[in-house]
C-alpha cells in the first residue's frame, strides 16, 4: 500500500522483522517500517500499540527479541550501550514527560549535553543556550526550575534540550498529549519549524489525528502488532479495515464531549502508550 | 509453590541479586575511572549526605553516649570499678557503636533518600534521559552519590563518636560525679590507636560502601513506577541495616584473629 520497497533507501530509520514481548504482552510481531530522511513522521495507533516503545527501539533504550532497527544504516540492537552513545550523539528524544533533570535549573538543563559533549566556552553555550530557549518560545524562564513551569512550557524547554546538539534526527513522543489546544498548535508548529529548517528526521507519536494530519509527510499506523504507513492522502482513502475502524473511532471522539473528556483525563492519569 | 519451592525461589533470587549488585559495583568502579572528574556534583552529594546528617548524628552521639556513661557507671560501680567507665564508653563507642549506628542512621536518612531519588528520576524517564543524551547515568547520577556516601561515613562516624564521649562525660562527670580526670585518662589508657581506631575507621568505610552500593542499586534497577520508588526506599533500608549488622560480626570476628 504504501510503496516503502521505492522508498527503502532513502529510509534514515528502518524495522525490520521485529519481535517484541514485555511481560505476557506481544507489543510487535514482526514490525517492518521505515522513516524517510528529511521527513515528518507521525506513528498512530491507540493505546498499548507500542508508539512509546517504537520510540524506545530506535534510541536503543529497548531491544527487540527478534529482528533488527537501523539507523543511518547501523544496527542499533546489535550495538553496546557504549557504542549506542555515538548513534545517539545523533538523535533528540522529547520524552512525554519531558524528562528534564528537575534537579538543575531549565538553564542548566538546556546546557547540559553542550558541556557534556563539547568544548565550547561557557559564555558561548550561555548564548547557545538563550537563544535555544528564545526560539521555543521561553526567553525568561532559564533561572527557573522544572517544577516551576506548566507541562506545555516544560514539554517546549525539552524540546529545546533536545536539539541543541543540531541532531539529524529528532523523536518525540506524544508532545500534544496534556496540553490546551493553544499549546498543541504552538509545539505543533515549533516542530514542523525546526523539521523543515534544519532538514530533520522528524518522528513523532500521537493520538491526536487532527495535528497529525496537518504536519505529517508520512504516517504509520500501529495495529496488530505490525505497520501500515504511507502518505496520509493514500491512508486516509485506505479501505484496510483496521485504518478505516481507527480513523472512524478518532473522528467521532472530536464530536463526543464524553470522549474528548477522557482523552484530556488520560495525562493525568499518567497514561501511556 | 510449596515452601521448598519457595525457598529455593527465593535463594537463586539472592543469589542473581548478589551477582547483577557486583555487576553494578564494577560498572560504578570503572565508571570512577573515566573522566571527567564530577567534583561539584561530589561535593553536593557530600552536602546532602553528611551536612544534612549533622543534626541526627549529633544528637543521637550525645544520647547513645549518656546512656553508655550511664549503664556502664551503675554496672562498674557495683564492683568499685566506676573509674573505669570512661574505658568502657571509649571502646564500646570506637569500635562497635560509631561506626555501627552511625551507619543505620544513615541509612535510614541518606541512603533511603538516595534510593528513592535515582528511583523517581528512573520513573520520570530522566536517567533515560540521560542515556539518550549519550550521558552515562553511572558516571553522572551513580557515581558521586556512592563516593559522596563512602567519604562522608567515617567522618559522621568520627563526629558521633566524639558527640557520644561528651554525653558519657556529662552523665557521668557532671550528674553523677565522677571525677573529670578519672573518665578522661581511663579513655585514654584504655583507647589504642592501631586497635581500636583503625578498627572504627575500617568499618566506618566498609559500611559506607555497602550502604551506597545498596542504596544506588536499589534505586537504579527500579521499577518505573511509584511503587518501584517505594520498594526501592524500604528495600534500601532493610537490605542495608542487616548487610551492616551481619558484615559488623565478620570484620570483629576477623578483626580478633
Amino acid at each position: 500500500m504504501d510503496g516503502d520497497g521505492a522508498l527503502a533507501r532513502d529510509f534514515h530509520i528502518a524495522f525490520d522483522g521485529v519481535q517484541l514481548t514485555l511481560g505476557r504482552r506481544s507489543v510487535f510481531r514482526g514490525l517492518s517500517c521505515g522513516f524517510v530522511r528529511r521527513q515528518i513522521s507521525v506513528v498512530l495507533g491507540g493505546s498499548g500499540a507500542g508508539k512509546s516503545t517504537l520510540l524506545r527501539l530506535i534510541g536503543g533504550l529497548q531491544r527487540p527479541d527478534a529482528g533488527s532497527v537501523r539507523v543511518g544504516g547501523r544496527e542499533v540492537n546489535r550495538l553496546s550501550e557504549r557504542d549506542l552513545f555515538g548513534v545517539r550523539e545523533k538523535i533528540g528524544m522529547l520524552f512525554q514527560g519531558g524528562a528534564l533533570l528537575d534537579s538543575m535549573t531549565i538553564f542548566d538543563n538546556v546546557a547540559l549535553p553542550l558541556r557534556e559533549h563539547t568544548q565550547r566556552s561557557e559564555a558561548e553555550i550561555a548564548a547557545e543556550v538563550n537563544r535555544r530557549l528564545a526560539s521555543v518560545g521561553l526567553p525568561d524562564v532559564g533561572d527557573l526550575y522544572p517544577r516551576h513551569l506548566s507541562g506545555g512550557m516544560n514539554r517546549r524547554a525539552a524540546l529545546a534540550r533536545s536539539v541543541v546538539m543540531d541532531p539529524e534526527i529528532v523523536l518525540c513522543d506524544e508532545p500534544f498529549s496534556g496540553l490546551d489546544p493553544v499549546n498543541v498548535r504552538r509545539i505543533e508548529a515549533l516542530l514542523v519549524d525546526l523539521s523543515r529548517r534544519a532538514g530533520l528526521t522528524l518522528v513523532v507519536t500521537s493520538h491526536h489525528l487532527a495535528s497529525s494530519l496537518r504536519m505529517a509527510d508520512r504516517l504509520v499506523f500501529l495495529v496488530d502488532g505490525g505497520a501500515v504507513s504511507g502518505a496520509p492522502q493514500d491512508l486516509l482513502r485506505s479501505e484496510d479495515r483496521r485504518i478505516v475502524d481507527f480513523l472512524a473511532a478518532e473522528t467521532d471522539a472530536a464530536f463526543d464531549p464524553a470522549r474528548l473528556a477522557d482523552e484530556n483525563a488520560r495525562p493525568a492519569l499518567g497514561g501511556r502508550s | 509453590m510449596n515452601p521448598v519451592e519457595r525457598l529455593g525461589l527465593n535463594t537463586t533470587s539472592l543469589v542473581l541479586h548478589l551477582g547483577r549488585l557486583g555487576v553494578f559495583v564494577a560498572g560504578v568502579l570503572r565508571a570512577s575511572a573515566s573522566p571527567p572528574v564530577r567534583l561539584r556534583r561530589f561535593v553536593a552529594e557530600v552536602f546532602d549526605v553528611g551536612v544534612l546528617s549533622l543534626p541526627i548524628i549529633c544528637l543521637s552521639g550525645a544520647t547513645v553516649g549518656a546512656v553508655l556513661g550511664f549503664q556502664s557507671y551503675v554496672a562498674l560501680s557495683r564492683f568499685g570499678a566506676e573509674g573505669s567507665v570512661g574505658a568502657v564508653v571509649g571502646i564500646s563507642l570506637i569500635r562497635e557503636f560509631g561506626p555501627v549506628l552511625t551507619a543505620l542512621l544513615v541509612t535510614g536518612r541518606a541512603g533511603s533518600a538516595m534510593a528513592a531519588e535515582i528511583a523517581s528520576m528512573v520513573q520520570t524517564g530522566q536517567i533515560d534521559g540521560l542515556r539518550m543524551m549519550s550521558i552515562d547515568p553511572v558516571h553522572f547520577v551513580v557515581m558521586p552519590k556512592a563516593w559522596g556516601m563512602l567519604f562522608t561515613m567515617p567522618l559522621l562516624s568520627a563526629l558521633f563518636i566524639v558527640f557520644a564521649i561528651a554525653g558519657g562525660y556529662a552523665i557521668v562527670v557532671a550528674l553523677l560525679g565522677l571525677d573529670a580526670g578519672t573518665y578522661l585518662t581511663s579513655l585514654e589508657d584504655a583507647v589504642e590507636f592501631d586497635e581500636d581506631v583503625m578498627q572504627s575507621l575500617t568499618k566506618a568505610l566498609v559500611f559506607g560502601s555497602l550502604v551506597a552500593a545498596i542504596a544506588t542499586y536499589r534505586g537504579y534497577t527500579s521499577e518505573p513506577t511509584s511503587a518501584g520508588v517505594s520498594a526501592a526506599t524500604t528495600g534500601t533500608v532493610v537490605a542495608a541495616s542487616v548487610a551492616v549488622l551481619l558484615m559488623d560480626y565478620v570484620l570483629t570476628t576477623l578483626w580478633g584473629v
